[in-house]
């Protein structure tokens, strides 16, 4: 579960890591109270807060260029978030789509003497966790992860004892901070670690971490990810998670317990399984066609939760046929069966619908399907059925 | 004719008065699975479908039946002290089949497991489980998609799991032992560690192993496989289409920072001699090609 950078810098704040003062605003009027909170001829920095790296260099769907600036006053500063507040942000990682951009960060401008970077993140392979550092700070760590690796600095801790002074200092001593700065990083670590490992985060990520000109250590930006699975033990979290972020069809799917992810293809997908969710992706595309989304109706759907899971996936406007594939094990067939007529009895299906039903009670599943008069092909194996959606919607279209 | 499980596996169920407790530890007994005990604490001193004692304590069930392997169906917000109350135990082999469990909690149990000299073996969690055709299943897999025979198949995912099974059964190909291992970043056996396995039974003929997007545990197993394996393998790799920076159902499928690709995989397993099943449809079809059952 992934946070807003002012959402973040709250957090910061309450673990008593440096940042530059900062104020949220949502509308007009609270831009204004935020913009009063700062001289009025002190530099301000604008950030339009979306779930998505690369703002400083993307642009708005008007045509808006950057979504990260610096405004010389309290003016221009109203200018900037007026331009943002509302609009739709379009970065790299956004997809084209874009982000819109409901709350706007004005925040303190600091003097950078120099930039880095820090992490603290899990480490799959030796399951423990890994803080990451580096001399290149503002940068796409990833590029600098590729193009020159030798400049990124890995302390691995394990989970049972925790992070130690020593590590500490020696993310210090690489960096080439001396003095008071060791200290102070020294510090900092331990704080960030702190949260990290109370709020089950997954990622917490200060990209650029600076030095300032009078010599101090600031987080000019924050990225706290957080372990869905134990969200549950952290109320004050899960408040912070934005709706406005997140696809409705998922939300709403999750809301039935299903795993839905929208894509952008044509056709929809039913599933049992996730592995199995997205091999039926990937054979769909193999046959040259495109898989609408993911679904997943896990291992014990009811009946109920397959007519919502269909109800959701035909909502979506670009499908233009969809495929259900289900190895019952736990689930049985003749229950997908039930869910599906129900879902076209309450929706008009227009689409073509290919299903593949195998496992647990098929017999009794297909005699369903076929006494229910539903207009739908039926398949043996994935392969087969991937096919015939696949050769179904290009005929549609032809 | 298997690896971890047979017919003298000792099973005692943490969690078996659950209600997925309860339906699988059923199957599992109807299937042949010698379940010996069952914990639920609080509930020490009744029975199971009045044949299988319960404990409320581990050890307590350990001490009284001889159990050798214990299965988890504990929620998720409770299941890691119950994998470490099967390591204090001692236990053989533990197979926790909760899905949703903190990552910190199981970087903690792994620690445990790791480097306290433990004996036992952890298999998931969030995984289906582990079954010898004929003589034990251990977990939520349908029963009867199986066939006794000598594929190894070791998977993340449940249902391609089944998927590939069937495909076997129904060429007329038996399986060894299928394990899955579950779809959580951080699990307790890996693909190398079952094709270690898999490589040192003699009943075991050839390998199917399935894969998905995210960590490198693939990799690392085309790496051993490379300089180790002496028995045909073939793999399926799933999530090619899955968009970067998704997690795709299970908690450890996700491609993120440029790591974890179904490319990535596919190009290592190949590399290694490892024949790829180019559609989840050809996994059976794949090995077949390589291998000839005896």
């Amino acid at each position: 579960m992934n946070i807003h950078e002012y959402q973040a810098k709250r957090l910061f704040a309450e673990y008593k890591i440096p940042a530059p003062r900062g104020y949220a605003a949502q509308s007009t009027r609270e831009c204004d109270t935020a913009i009063n909170h700062f001289d009025s001829d002190e530099k301000i920095v604008v950030k339009a807060q979306i779930h998505a790296g690369g703002r400083g260099k993307g642009h708005f769907t008007d045509g808006y260029q950057g979504g990260v600036k610096i405004a010389s006053n309290q003016k221009e500063a109203r200018e900037f978030a007026g331009h943002m507040l509302g609009n739709t942000l379009i970065t790299k990682q956004t997809g084209e789509e874009g982000r819109k951009v409901q709350t706007v960060y004005f925040s303190e401008a600091s003097s950078i003497k120099k930039e880095y970077y820090l992490a603290i993140l899990l480490d799959r392979k030796t399951a423990q966790t890994v803080i990451m550092a580096s001399t290149e700070g503002g940068m796409d760590i990833e590029e600098v992860a590729e193009k020159t690796p030798e400049k990124i600095i890995r302390i691995f801790v394990p989970p049972t004892l925790g992070l130690r002074h020593h590590q500490s200092r020696r993310v210090a001593f690489a960096l080439g901070f001396r003095g008071g700065l060791v200290k102070e990083m020294a510090r900092l670590l331990a704080q960030l670690y702190k949260l990290y490992w109370e709020k089950n985060a997954m990622m917490v990520e200060i990209n650029p971490l600076i030095v300032t000109e009078d010599g101090h250590l600031q987080a000019l930006d924050a990225k706290v990810s957080f372990d869905e699975n134990a969200v549950f033990q952290h109320p004050e979290i899960q408040q912070l998670r934005d709706l406005n972020e997140e696809d409705p069809k998922e939300t709403e799917a999750s809301q039935f317990n299903l795993n839905y992810i929208a894509l952008d293809g044509n056709i929809a997908c039913m599933v049992n399984g996730a592995g199995l969710a997205m091999a039926t992706m990937d054979i769909i595309k193999y046959f040259g066609g495109s898989p609408a989304n993911f679904l997943d109706v896990g291992g014990g759907a009811s009946e109920e939760q397959v007519t919502n899971a269909f109800r959701i996936i035909t909502s979506d406007p670009n499908v233009k046929g969809i495929l259900v594939n289900i190895f019952g094990g736990i689930m049985q067939c003749d229950v997908i069966a039930r869910g599906i007529i129900a879902a076209a009895k309450n929706i008009s299906l227009e689409v073509p619908l290919v299903v593949r039903l195998e496992g647990t009670n098929v017999e009794e599943g297909k005699k369903l399907l076929a006494e229910s008069s539903l207009p739908l092909a039926t398949a043996d194996s994935l392969a087969e059925a991937a096919e015939k959606i696949v050769d179904l919607v290009k005929k549609a279209e032809a | 004719m298997s690896i971890l499980v047979n017919k003298d596996t000792r099973l005692v169920v943490q969690g078996i008065t659950g209600k997925a407790g309860a339906f699988h530890t059923q199957q599992c007994i109807d299937y042949g699975t010698n379940v010996v005990a069952g914990v639920t604490p609080g509930k020490g001193g009744q029975q199971f479908e009045e044949k299988v004692p319960i404990f409320d304590t581990l050890a307590e069930a350990v001490e009284e039946t001889g159990a050798n392997c214990s299965v988890i169906y504990v929620p998720p917000p409770f299941a890691a002290d119950s994998i470490l109350e099967a390591i204090d135990a001692e236990m053989d082999l533990v197979i926790c089949i909760t899905e949703g469990i903190p990552v910190r909690d199981m970087a903690e149990v792994r620690r445990r497991l790791f480097f306290h000299n433990t004996k036992t073996r952890l298999i998931g969690p969030n995984c289906p489980g582990i079954i010898t055709p004929g003589e034990c299943k251990i977990g939520i897999m349908p029963g009867y998609i199986h066939k006794p025979g000598k594929v190894g198949v070791v998977s993340r995912s449940g249902t391609l799991t089944y998927e590939a099974v069937w495909q076997l059964t129904q060429r007329g190909v038996g399986q060894s032992t299928c394990i899955g291992i579950g779809g959580d970043p951080i699990n307790g056996t890996s693909h190398t560690d079952a094709l270690k396995l898999f490589n040192e039974d003699p009943d075991t003929e050839a390998v199917i192993m399935i894969g998905e997007i995210g960590g490198t545990a693939e990799e690392e197993a085309a790496a051993y496989a490379k300089e180790n394996m002496t028995k045909p393998v073939a793999a399926f790799i799933a999530g090619t289409t899955a968009p970067p920076g998704r997690r795709m159902g299970h908690a450890g499928a996700i491609v993120s920072g440029g790591e974890g690709t179904a490319e990535s995989k596919i190009e290592a397993l190949k590399d290694a001699g490892i024949e790829i099943a180019p559609t989840p449809s050809d996994m059976a079809d794949a090995l077949l090609k390589i291998y000839n059952p005896s």
